[in-house]
């Protein structure tokens, strides 16, 4: 700990910061742009400018960037000093000289850190009276909005989009105040990340399209903490509501998960609950029609489902309260698995995994520490995208050391960059198609998935002997031995599996780390296994073994279970379309609940309206075994309900989350992340709508000039209304950012305890699973014996960012970046087949549609088929397929959408 | 004593008779509505949402007004034209609610919203002081006649490109190596 | 029936006119006031707002008698009608003219004075009944300031009955025939009966118990409809009363040169005493609480019980 002196008082400070950072974490104000906590300091745009002083006697001291000075022990500085005032107010005034008159109309307005710093740094009046440059804009794509004029040139957007995110479409481009950010050409930003420019921007030239379109200032949406649904990473948000609709989602800071940033889908996924399709009323289908159900219509259909007979079906989307109603009224035996039994099995083994010792379940925080990491056949970027963008910092711990040596404080970004060039630190994936990441892999291999496991058992049994051996071919050799040197030699290693294609690949990974485990003397090991939906977790917890999928089609089918719950949960995503249509037909009844209509709910005989994630309150639990919170955002204005009220009697969640920490042995500590014992603070609520909210006696004064009653939250600790404990003075319910002065996302500094650290009175969430199995083996190599025939491809099925999350697939601003189904095959067996380019096929045994996507990158005689938005489903299909030209040609949205670098350009033919 | 209660008592007798000779002073009432009185051009009466010099609606939805209404009675939605010109999708002001304090007027970038001379507003029905963007725009500038926002706005529109607002440069060719 | 002192047409025409007279000095005062504050007041119900007063009575007739649930009922009902009653019972030994009036009592001043003090009983059982803190102010406010100054109100008159030597009014009025005006000699007792009348009918500036800014209207804040009215009304007629009393005391009561009847002149007397008052109300600010507590016991008080000692030499010495 040092000591520094900030305008005669004393401060601790962390020597490895520099001073700009010990002053926002001390809670002062001090203007900057081009620092941001994640990215640390390049000192472009000299706006945090204080003075220092060499002792106590000097008086006059000299301008110093705070971004770019160390804390250095017994360093003396000022803020107030008026010398280094005026240079920050001459500073902004420069930069100022070219920003176009447009606050009213541009997006970022009421929230935007250039209108904060301009005020914080005193210039309000324009002296420049020449000319202002001016500069075209682009249009990236359907996610973000390019207003080139707003630009103050501070360099963040290429820094986050092309050094932390990956990006290579986005660059500074001229020079002098010319400089212009964009792609080389008009075109969509192809990194998943590009939303986060909306936020890292700190003015509006890169506004959030989709919430334009529906815009509201940011103090008049009414949020609340939640946490993203997109998949498993949990990621926390805070979505923002007006006038009945859902209009954007922003980060919301949480230090050991998503810390600054977002993918794509998660900030542009939420409108499916917008969606015009939603369930909004209880129906039953009478012959083909559908019939609108009176509450004791309901109340006795429910009561008929008590009886026995009934089984359950839950759902990985669902939240742990739903998936345990539901449990709670069929019993345990008849509450099966909401996803595809290859899933389940691997579930198994994931579940298996995550209660022993050896291993750790890494944080994505975490994962960023990680010094050399093998991704095990999961292509990361599309199931889980923000371990992807921490993957992309894991490789950088090699810069930081060696800046480390060199005596280099790590927050000097590009001086740590300049430093180690390309050196980065290890990242090998190993798997069957070409992944985003393969810019930052030291080594890639591209195999089938029985090779890849094979792969995988092999360097276990190199890294440990006592490892089982594996019936691996010698081509890869040379690589495994050095992923194995890797991995020995790193402080931190890391393995990265997941669950999209069966279990023999987590098997392998295991093996790995385990071997890891007993080379470095039983030291914990960071195994990641990645799952593919929110509650994917949560779900299996409750879910017997003995439950999946396929037996409770099994006893619906031979009618030993006459009538079925289907929570939340399109079945023929998850079984084959027979097995659910003989299913569903022979049951006597079925009940299904859901959001928004699906083949399911298409055949089923009462349909429930379930609320979306921003209706209700609920617990998720993440990849990692992390239980958060998420809160209601608004309220729904019509009959849908949370699946849980549907079903059972509680009054209230914490009731729910009670029960379930009694009656299921995994989910003991959800109770933690409830507010607790004494959740009012001060004896008020935590309000939803800012202090700043307008509109409200004319908001509804078209229906009627009475205004209705607030409403009412008998649930939580928060209210739909402007009053209550204000999150500058309590933030333990972190709806939106924002303290005074500071009216961006940038204000988080003040929630936090030091910059970069926790929130002060936030809840990270809470790890449920504990670890105490300490007898866990190996795994033996299963290999896979079935052969392909001279027609047939070996199948892997490939997840989309977009598209291949049922919910997120419903929303407007996903499906314009959305692909149909398609096959990717090698150029070679496309060749075979007489298929080119955006062909349409047929694909056996089902005879499903799918286009043709050539790419250079996929291994001959594999197939890699992404199942677009419902279409087709996975259990249709085992190992194997064959692929035939179609009759029809004709497609809804094609490939077009696809960004992935082995694109296969050329004609097949030529 | 005796000066103080001579004081007092002139005193009381001395605004007992200044107040008794407002006897012969003329009243200030106007007899309205038998006299239309004068209403200054910024009295702060009935709302209206004016057009800018073109024509065209002057308001740019920013919300600001929205913000500023201590009495929270001012709702509208952000729409946009095909070539980027921002204006409200709706309107509304809750007159019941409004206390024509103006300071949606002062907080307006655009002078899109301004109050007016006119306050004979009365309704029977509270519902009919609800007043739409139909009800609320008229077809003049209102008190200025000469501002138009987005001729000093940088941001381009339908019949303004980039680089045509005042004190533009125009745009950047950022292919150019010239300096 | 004739029209003479105490028979059934003179009631009649005198409780009448009374309570006319009193309800038409809502506008008088609304008019003057406005005048004296440069307005016009109220003129637009029928000529110059005369008809006001019907649209007012109408008004509060056909509002709604509203008696608070938490109230004493009976003595919420009864304490408005008992201040109409004694003050209405004052009247009965006014002098209005030689042959116009109630009854020619020996003990008239006595009379009014008592009467006056039942007038307490009014305002204490509203403000008590009314269950509401603001009306029990102002009643233990009406209660201390009634009580008080009705002590000197008493005694100042106590050099009048002392220099005519009866306590029947009419005789007052015909002693000052003799004597002229006790105004002359009596200008102390004069000024301190007006400053006791005022506080009596708690007039502005001493409407200290029904004081809007600081106790909403004191007693009767939960009083509405007629009930209200009735204590409205009442307080004008008990402004009429304590003009009318000033003239029969001080001012030769109809007494005047006979180019005028003398009704005629006892009324625009007692119009004068009555523009005084409302005068009063429009120029002097209120005192404080204490002040008019101090104003009274200090000073008042000393200064009734001195002019009765000097009157009481005088008349020694003289006679």
């Amino acid at each position: 700990m040092a000591k520094i002196v900030i305008d005669g008082v004393e401060y601790e400070a962390n020597p490895d910061n520099n001073l700009l950072q010990e002053c926002l974490s001390q809670g002062l104000d001090l203007p900057y742009f081009c620092w941001h906590p994640s990215m640390g300091s390049v000192g472009a745009c000299r706006q945090c400018a204080v003075k220092q002083y060499r002792d106590a006697d000097d008086k006059e001291g000299t301008l110093v960037m705070a971004c770019m000075t160390p804390a250095a022990d017994g360093a003396i500085i000022s803020i107030e000093d008026e010398g280094a005032k005026s240079f920050r107010s001459e500073v902004i005034e420069s930069l100022m000289t070219s920003h176009p008159h447009d606050c009213p109309v541009c997006e970022e307005g009421g929230e935007c850190h250039l209108q904060d710093m301009t005020l914080m740094s005193g210039h309000n009046y324009r002296r420049y009276d020449k000319k202002k440059r001016t500069h075209r804009n682009q249009y990236l794509g359907p996610f973000v909005n390019h207003e080139m004029n707003r630009c103050i040139t501070c360099y963040r957007c290429v820094r986050f989009y092309g050094d932390y995110a990956g990006g290579t479409d986005l660059s500074a481009q001229a020079s002098h105040h010319h400089v212009y950010f964009g792609r080389h050409e008009e075109g969509v930003l192809e990194s998943e990340f590009s939303g986060n420019l909306v936020e890292v921007c700190p003015t509006g030239v890169f506004t959030d399209k989709a919430f334009s379109e529906n815009y509201s200032r940011k103090w008049d949406l009414q949020t609340a903490p939640s946490v993203c649904v997109g998949c498993s990473v949990g990621c926390n948000t805070s979505p923002g509501e007006r006038y009945g609709s859902l209009r954007r989602t922003v980060n919301r800071y949480n230090s050991e998960v998503n810390g600054y940033f977002l993918c794509d889908r998660g900030r542009f996924g939420f409108d499916f609950v917008n969606n015009s399709d939603r369930l909004l009323e209880p129906v039953q289908r009478v012959d083909n029609t559908g019939e609108l159900l009176a509450d004791d219509q309901v109340k006795a259909f429910i009561k008929e489902f008590k009886a026995d007979g009934t089984i359950g079906i839950g759902s990985p989307r669902a939240s742990n309260e739903s998936n345990f109603a539901l449990r709670a009224m069929v019993g345990e035996e008849n509450f099966y698995a909401g996803y595809s039994d290859v899933e389940h099995e691997s579930m198994q083994v994931l579940l298996g995994l995550a209660s022993d010792t050896a291993f750790h379940s890494p944080s994505v925080r975490e994962i960023e520490m990680a010094d050399a990491v093998l991704i095990l056949g999961e292509d990361v970027t599309n199931v889980a995208p923000r371990i992807a963008l921490a993957l992309r910092q894991s490789v950088r711990n090699k810069a930081k050391d060696l800046a480390d040596e060199s005596r280099i404080p790590q927050w000097q970004d590009s001086a740590v960059r300049e430093l180690a060039q390309h050196d980065l630190s290890p990242l090998s994936i190993i798997s069957s198609a070409v992944s985003r990441l393969d810019d930052v892999a030291s080594d890639k291999v591209i195999e089938s998935l029985s090779v890849v496991a094979a792969m995988g058992h092999q360097i276990a049994n190199k890294i440990s002997a006592s490892a089982p051996k594996a019936d691996c071919s010698a081509a890869h050799d040379q690589i495994i031995e050095k992923v194995v040197e890797q991995l020995k030699a790193a402080k931190r290693p890391l393995i990265i599996a997941g669950n999209s294609n069966g279990s023999e690949v987590i098997r392998a990974a295991a093996n790995i780390a385990r071997a890891l485990y007993n080379f470095k003397d039983n030291s914990v090991i960071d195994l990641c296994l990645l799952v593919p939906e929110v509650n994917s977790v949560g779900m299996s917890l409750m879910t017997n073994a003995k439950n999946p999928l396929g037996a409770a089609l099994k006893k619906l089918h031979d009618g030993t279970a006459k009538r079925v719950i289907v929570l939340e949960n399109d079945l023929y995503r998850r079984a084959s379309r027979a097995k659910v249509d003989a299913a569903l037909t022979a049951a006597t009844k079925v009940l299904v609940l859901d959001q928004l209509p699906t083949s399911t709910t298409a055949n089923a005989d009462v349909v429930l309206p379930a609320t979306a994630f921003s209706e209700h309150e609920a617990t998720y639990i993440n990849y990692e075994g992390r239980a958060q919170l998420s809160f209601q955002v608004h309220q729904c204005k019509k009959q849908a309900k949370p699946s849980w009220r549907w079903l059972c009697d509680a009054e209230h969640v914490d009731d729910l989350v009670e029960r379930c920490c009694n009656e299921v042995p995994g989910l003991v500590r959800l109770r933690e992340v409830l507010p607790g014992e004494n959740p009012f603070i001060a004896g008020m609520k935590v309000p939803r709508q800012s202090h700043r909210y307008s509109g409200r006696t004319a908001m509804t004064a078209n229906v009627n000039v009475h205004e209705p009653k607030q409403g009412e939250d008998k649930e939580s600790v928060m209210s739909f209304s402007m009053e209550g404990m204000p999150a500058q003075k309590d933030a333990s319910v972190h709806a939106a950012s924002w303290a005074p002065k500071w009216n961006s996302n940038q204000s988080i500094s003040k929630f936090q305890d030091e910059v970069n650290g926790e929130l002060k009175q936030g809840h990270p969430g809470c790890l449920l699973i504990e670890r105490k199995d300490s007898s866990g083996s190996y795994f033996k190599p299963v290999s896979d014996s079935i052969e392909p025939s001279e027609n047939q491809l070996r199948l892997v099925f490939s997840y989309q960012i977009f598209g291949s999350d049922e919910l997120s697939a419903r929303s407007k601003p996903i499906q314009a970046r959305m692909t149909d189904a398609y096959i990717g095959l090698s150029p070679k067996d496309a060749q075979k087949r007489d298929l080119r380019q955006g062909d349409v096929a047929t694909i056996s045994p089902l005879g499903s549609p799918v286009v043709i996507c050539i790419r250079r990158g996929i291994k001959a005689g594999t197939a890699l088929l992404h199942c677009g938005d419902g279409n087709i489903s996975p259990a249709d299909f085992s190992g194997l397929i064959e692929v035939e030209k179609s009759a029809t040609q004709t497609t809804s949205r094609g490939i077009g959408n696809l960004i992935v670098s082995d694109f296969h350009e050329e004609e097949i033919n030529s | 004593m005796l000066t103080l209660i001579k004081d007092t008592l002139t005193s009381q007798v001395v605004t007992l008779w200044r107040v008794f000779s407002h006897l012969w002073v003329k009243a200030d009432t106007v007899e309205y509505p038998d006299v239309q009185p004068y209403m200054f051009p910024r009295w702060r009466g009935r709302i209206i949402l004016s057009r800018d010099p073109d024509g065209e609606e002057r308001c740019v939805a920013c919300n600001l007004c929205a913000v500023a209404c201590p009495v929270d009675c001012i709702a509208l939605q952000k729409t946009e034209d095909e070539e980027g010109r921002w204006y409200p999708e709706f309107f509304r002001i809750n007159f019941s609610r409004c206390i024509m304090c103006g300071f949606c007027e002062e907080a307006c970038p655009t002078n899109a919203i301004q109050l007016t001379p006119d306050f004979e507003m009365a309704e029977y029905k509270r519902q009919d002081m609800v007043w739409e963007k139909e009800d609320l725009l008229i077809d003049g500038t209102g008190k200025y006649h000469d501002y138009n926002f987005y001729r000093v706005a940088g941001k381009k529109i339908g019949g303004k490109d980039k680089g045509e607002a005042r004190n533009e440069a125009v745009p950047v060719n950022v292919r150019s190596l010239l300096p | 029936m004739t029209f003479e002192v105490g028979s059934g047409l003179s009631i009649g025409v005198i409780l009448a006119t009374v309570i006319l007279v009193a309800a038409m000095l809502i506008w008088v005062e609304r008019r003057l006031l406005s005048f004296w504050q440069e307005r016009l007041g109220p003129n637009r119900v029928g000529p110059f707002g005369l008809l006001q007063v019907v649209a007012d009575m109408i008004k509060i007739f056909t509002k709604e008698d509203w008696v608070p649930p938490f109230a004493d009922k009976f003595s919420f009902v009864l304490a408005p009608a008992i201040i109409m009653t004694v003050i209405l019972m004052s009247f009965s030994v006014i002098p209005f003219a030689p042959d116009v009036g109630v009854v020619d009592s020996n003990i008239g001043v006595l009379f009014v004075l008592a009467m006056a003090s039942l007038g307490a009983y009014s305002v204490m059982l509203a403000g008590l009944s009314s269950d509401n803190k603001y009306a029990l102010l102002g009643a233990l406010r009406a209660a201390a300031q009634m009580i008080s100054y009705e002590v000197f109100m008493g005694i100042s008159i106590l050099g009048v009955v002392a220099l005519s030597g009866t306590f029947n009014l009419r005789e007052i009025v015909l002693a000052q025939e003799e004597n002229g005006w006790y105004v002359i000699p009596q200008f102390i007792g004069f000024v301190i009966f007006l400053i006791a009348g005022v506080a009596e009918s708690h007039r502005l500036p001493f409407d200290i118990p029904e004081a809007e800014q600081e106790i909403c209207a004191g007693y009767h804040t939960e009083y509405s409809g007629m009930k209200f009215g009735m204590f409205f009304v009442g307080e004008y007629l008990g402004l009429v009363l304590i003009a009318s009393l000033i003239t029969v005391l001080f001012f030769g009561g109809w007494l005047g040169p006979a180019f005028l009847p003398p009704i005629v002149w006892f009324s625009l007397k007692v119009f004068v005493f009555i523009a005084f008052f409302i005068l009063l109300r429009a120029a002097i600010p209120r005192p404080r609480y204490d002040q008019l507590m101090t104003y009274g016991w200090l000073f008042l008080l000393p200064a009734s019980l001195l002019n009765l000692l000097i009157t009481g030499v005088i008349i020694l010495s003289t006679s």
